[in-house]
């Protein structure tokens, strides 16, 4: 697949439940992902969505793109809406109102939607252990108002409210863990998916539908817009982030954490870097410190595949 | 504190409104800002970003509304003069803190850049329709200070005008601006020198008490040595929390009552175009206030006795300003783009009838509207 910059993934599923015709901008790698996410939900799926781009972009008259039920509440808490329409749903086939059958309950947010302002929310649901998928569209940034930073936007990146110039290197942070943070809530599915890797992403999102219970799957999206580089990169970018393993392919299933896709030897982080325009400031040695925190978690990850693996073993 | 402004920079001129509030709170000595974006406020977040790091203050984008009101109240008690600008769900979000910040006399400033609601609602139009949040949006009893510019010129000089407000008074006080405002660019003049109040930190008598009825009490900063103890539960003079005393309870609601409505006449800020001799006149605010002078001048042509009312402050509302018009005229309009909130307040005041022509479009009203409604309704 090395050899190919663009392919089309023609073994998926031909229907689509979130149709052509939205908004979103040329190149945006996060409305992909959310086609790609409904190819593998199917129709029986019901969509609690948090304000953002995907909000705005697929939902205005005549170029509403749902084929699915869709709710938009506010901003901040698409995981308690979802957990009310689950929580609903549940109580109704219990008494036979509602034929039983498997529903596809989803909440939706951004990376400001879910590591900011709907944390808690999201939290809670997790916490209570609904039935539910929440899919968390990472494009580092509030782009629906104008690219603000989010604690999701990854260290020394350009936003408008870390502007990279003479008083600083862009985002001063190191970007939050979400994953991460989601695992230690002990639901039984956490996975990571890249929109460039569409059958790695289709599998993990049938797998999270599947999960009874809380299940959080974390897209990586890219935003041409917002980080500032040519639309036709975005699928490439997508592959360019999880060969430099800034975005490792991995799920953690019940406690155990599996790698999705192998890479061997990491690309150098500058590849992935250097075609976005919101880190074009970076200099050599902050590029080294990335490279080099990039690597430990990496590693950090790598020894909780392995530990998983050999609790596995030891098991047998 | 002196401003601070860069004296290699020529003052700018033309300006968007939005970065007006950011220019201005900065020169009033605003030094520190926590916000979270919101359309159409965020511009204020984005420049003042910028102006706080230049000149030694500080700027946070906080994880929500809820945490940036807090974030201003905390920096407040730091001794620094905070602000928060916002807009429509996150004002909704920002209620709690902001009643929080009311019943322990933090003073803050709030820019509430007004677009069309409730709900999400239109994100990037205008609207008027936080009216009544501005008064009520806390629960309990509640008078806090809202100020209603109608250019930018007045953004920038309302946003100065907060700030001195709320330090004189230990008060929240409200920029009630909107989108039209918010974003219309337009020529300003910047003056060197104007008047900046600060809180009194040092001196007589308790943090949250004072002899007099409608007395400001001093406000130490943490830090500045005295025991403080701030709770938004019940307090006493000293801030110690008493919530199981009736007249510890009635007093405090009562002299922060007082604190402000005593004060109406130095607080409350109004224009008359043309009343002189008018036989009907508008009352009106904010970007309505610009149609209705406009409406004005083009009926006086006319040959119709027209005036107009503007108030620059919302809350406390202007009420002696208003029973005096509505003996003089026979018809007092109201244009507001919300559904006649401003108007539903005047018609306690006024003895003349109080029309209300209403806009909830996402658009500003046009001088055409008002002249019409006028020569069908009134003459
Ligand atoms: C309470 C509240 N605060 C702020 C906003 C403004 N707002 C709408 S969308 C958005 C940014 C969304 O960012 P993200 O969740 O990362 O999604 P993206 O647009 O980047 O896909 C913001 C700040 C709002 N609608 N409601
Ligand atoms: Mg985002």
């Amino acid at each position: 697949m090395e050899k190919y910059n663009v392919y089309a993934a023609r073994l998926l599923p031909k229907v689509d439940y979130l149709g052509s015709g939205h908004r979103a901008c040329q190149g945006c790698g996060e409305v992909l992902a959310m086609r790609l996410v409904h190819k593998a939900l199917g129709k029986n799926t019901i969509v609690a969505s948090a304000t953002g781009c995907m909000e705005i972009i697929s939902s205005p008259y005549p170029e509403s793109a749902w084929k699915v039920p869709w709710i938009h509440v506010a901003f901040e808490n698409s995981a308690a809406v979802a957990s009310g329409i689950e929580a609903g749903y549940k109580a109704l086939m219990r008494k036979g109102k509602y034929p039983k059958r498997k529903i596809n309950f989803v909440g939706y947010g951004g990376d400001g939607a879910t590591a900011d302002i709907g944390l808690q929310w999201l939290s809670g649901a997790m916490e209570r252990g609904h039935d539910m998928v929440y899919v968390c569209y990472d494009n580092e940034a509030y782009m629906n108002t104008g690219i603000q930073r989010s604690s999701a936007t990854p260290l020394g990146a350009s936003t408008t409210t870390s502007p990279a110039g003479k008083a600083s290197t862009g985002q001063q942070t190191w970007k939050k863990n979400m994953p991460e943070i989601i695992a230690a809530h002990n639901v039984p599915y956490v996975a990571t998916v890249n929109p460039s890797y569409p059958f790695d992403m289709f599998q993990k999102v049938q797998k999270a539908a599947a999960t009874p219970g809380p299940a959080y799957v974390h897209v990586y999206s890219s935003c041409p817009t917002g980080w500032r580089m040519r639309p036709e990169l975005a699928v490439q970018i997508g592959r360019l982030a999880t060969e430099t393993g800034i975005f490792p392919l991995y799920e953690v299933e019940n406690g155990v954490y599996r790698m999705t896709h192998e890479e061997g030897d990491l690309r150098p982080v500058r590849d992935y870097l250097k075609p976005q325009g919101r880190f074009r400031h970076l200099t050599d040695d902050l590029i080294d410190s990335i490279q080099a925190r990039i690597r430990q978690d990496y590693r950090k990850l790598q020894l909780k595949v392995r530990m998983s693996q050999e609790e596995r073993d030891g098991d047998e | 504190m002196p401003p601070s402004v860069d004296p290699k920079k020529p003052p700018q001129t033309l300006m968007q409104g939005n970065v007006a509030v950011a220019e201005a709170a900065i020169r009033v000595g605003c030094r520190f800002f926590g916000g979270y974006p919101i359309t159409p406020s965020s511009e204020v977040m984005m420049r003042i970003a910028q102006l706080l790091r230049e000149n030694n203050g500080t700027f946070i984008q906080m994880e929500d509304e809820i945490a940036s009101i807090c974030a201003v109240i905390g920096a407040s008690w730091s001794g620094a003069k905070a602000m928060t600008a916002t807009s429509g769900p996150g004002f909704s979000l920002m209620q709690e803190g902001l009643g929080y910040a009311y019943f322990t006399e933090t003073p803050l400033v709030l820019v509430d850049v007004q677009r069309a609601g409730p709900a999400t609602g239109q994100a990037t139009h205008v609207a008027q329709g936080d009216v009544m949040q501005f008064k009520y949006g806390s629960h309990g009893d509640y008078y806090p200070i809202a100020l209603a510019p109608w250019s930018v010129q007045e953004l920038y000089d309302l946003t100065i005008r907060s700030f001195n407000l709320a330090e004189k008074y230990r008060v929240p006080v409200f920029l009630a601006t909107d989108e039209a405002i918010g974003h219309a660019r337009e020529n300003i003049e910047i003056y060197e020198e104007f008047e900046i109040v600060d809180r009194v930190r040092e001196g007589e008598g308790m943090p949250f008490g004072h002899d007099a009825p409608d007395g400001v009490p001093v406000m130490p900063a943490f830090g500045d040595g005295a025991s403080l103890m701030v709770t938004g539960s019940t307090h006493n003079p000293q801030g110690f929390r008493k919530v199981d005393d009736p007249d510890v309870h009635n007093n405090l609601v009562t002299r922060l009552m007082r604190k402000t409505m005593d004060h109406v006449d130095d607080i409350v800020e109004t224009e008359e175009y043309f009343l002189d001799d008018a036989e009907i006149a508008f009352f009106a605010f904010g970007i309505s206030a610009r149609t209705a002078v406009a409406a004005v001048r083009r009926l006086r042509e006319k040959g119709v006795k027209a005036g107009l009312l503007r108030t620059r402050t919302l809350w406390p509302f202007p009420e002696k300003q208003i029973t005096e018009v509505g003996k003089q005229v026979r018809a007092l309009i109201v244009p507001e783009l919300n559904k006649g909130m401003m108007a539903s307040v005047a018609r306690g005041y006024s003895q003349a009838p109080v029309h209300q022509i209403n806009k909830t479009n996402g658009y500003v009203l046009e001088p055409e509207e008002l002249i019409e409604y006028v020569e069908e309704e009134l003459s």
